[in-house]
């Protein structure tokens, strides 16, 4: 029974230094850590899932809103996601290869293994650090009502989405950002959008094939697309023309979107970065000897532990974020 | 420290020559079970779609399940929790699991709750 918890008579048993679960204090606490960290994620996961149960019929559609992937143009859902998580679990490979090779005392192959993780590390803060900016940018705009809800324009003959910088007509105004060197010291605004509210709506009226789409979502499971004349009435309510994403507000849908979206995989990234920090740090005392010299490789187990925890992690991220 | 693997997954029906192939072996089911979830992300089957068990959709079912079976095997092969003693394993896995499952039951409850606050209550928040 190696479920059984005791100490052989011949150990001290209160003198410290007995192992009822056969693993070093170092590696223990690494699991203390992993099961806390693991519960915080749980808790924003869990705070995802209640605002998303609470809005659950204007949730945007993650197909709709991560379709991009570098250097190509197109409409590309969750394809780069995919290759994210594919660099992530391959890194979690090479770093199992480390701890093997470290359990077998190969100096060379964990700093060759130790090595690659780092870089598929590397290149997984960047693809997030692109698709953080690419989600900032925003693609095609919209505009936000008097209550909060956004609605997002489609191209009636095509059925894709519309731009509003597509068909926003062009209004000659006076209206420049506020800053406080140029007016009221101690008021300033951010960035004006590229078209007013007028514009965009004298657009629509001009161009009879664009539609809006609210962020209802009808029972085929898509976002509720509204006739012509329900169009020109609803643009009535338009108070914002929003471009992007910020904390406040996102051409994507509900706010609370965005919100989740930057804590949660900005939560996570940030654990990926410091990762890559402890990895590096591990990797250069494994090419200096302190392990070779410690007589066991046991840091590096611990850090591998730390490593598939980030890839445990992302794996739920994933999930439901882009797939649910 | 324990030098000792188990080399069998799959409940003994798939068992690698060394720790190595193990860990490729784990690695090629892992990218198996992505790509099945991916593809399904993509295609989305209007019979997984159309049908729902429990208030939520089969497919997300599905996508929940794998994503449960690929937390296992990385942690299970990955975090080497298959070579701890089953002490380790259970603390470990069952803390979490029994308050998560807290927890998600207690928020998704009040959040349908809230919902149905706002789709049958006398809120305006469409305007």
């Amino acid at each position: 029974m190696d479920t059984t918890v005791t100490t052989g008579a011949d150990e001290p048993v209160w003198g410290g230094g007995n192992r009822p679960l056969n693993a070093s204090y170092g590696k223990l606490m690494m699991w203390f850590f992993i099961v806390s960290d693991a519960l915080t994620f749980s808790g924003f996961l869990a705070a995802y899932g209640f605002s998303r149960f609470k809005f659950i019929e204007t949730w945007p559609i993650a197909d709709e809103v991560f379709t991009h992937v570098p250097f190509f143009h197109g409409n590309f859902p969750m394809y780069y996601v995919a290759f994210m998580t594919f660099v992530l679990i391959m890194s979690s490979v090479t770093m199992v290869l480390a701890v093997d090779a470290g359990h077998r005392m190969m100096k060379n192959k964990v700093i060759i293994y130790m090595f690659l993780t780092i870089i598929g590390g590397a290149i997984f803060v960047g693809s997030q650090a692109w698709e953080w900016a690419t989600f900032i940018r925003g693609d095609y705009g919209a505009v936000e009502t008097k209550g909060g809800r956004i609605l997002q324009f489609v191209n009636a003959e095509t059925g894709e989405r519309a731009a509003i910088a597509d068909f926003a007509a062009t209004i000659p105004g006076e209206r420049t950002q506020h800053e406080s060197a140029k007016g009221l010291w101690f008021a300033d605004e951010s960035s004006l959008p590229t078209f007013t509210v007028n514009e965009v709506a004298e657009g629509l009226r001009a161009n009879p094939n664009i539609l809006i789409r609210t962020e209802q979502i009808t029972a085929e499971g898509e976002k509720t697309l509204l006739s012509r004349p329900e169009t020109l009435d609803r643009i009535k309510d338009a108070k914002y023309v929003v471009e992007g994403a910020n904390l406040v507000r996102n051409e994507y849908g509900s706010r609370l979107f965005a919100d989740f979206f930057f804590f949660i995989t900005g939560f996570h990234g940030f654990h990926v970065f410091s990762g890559v920090v402890i990895n590096i740090i591990i990797f250069f005392n494994v090419i200096l000897g302190t392990y070779e010299r410690r007589g066991h490789y046991e840091m590096v187990e611990k850090v591998g532990l730390y490593w598939h925890f980030v890839d445990l992690v992302w794996v739920f991220v994933f999930t439901f974020f882009y797939l649910v | 420290m324990a030098h000792e693997h188990k080399l069998e997954i799959f409940r003994g029906l798939v068992k690698f020559r060394s720790n190595t192939s193990k860990i490729w072996g784990v690695l090629v089911f892992l990218s198996i079970v992505t790509a099945i979830e991916v593809a399904l992300g993509i295609t989305k089957p209007a019979i997984l779609t159309a049908n729902s068990f429990l208030g939520m959709k089969l497919l997300n079912w599905i996508f929940i399940i794998l994503t449960l079976v690929k937390a296992y095997y990385i942690a299970w092969d990955f975090m080497h929790l298959r070579d701890e003693k089953s002490t380790l394993q259970r603390a470990v896995v069952w803390t979490p699991i029994f308050l998560v499952a807290y927890l998600i039951f207690i928020l998704l409850f009040e959040a349908d709750y809230i919902y149905t606050v706002f789709r049958d209550g006398f809120v305006k928040w469409d305007f």
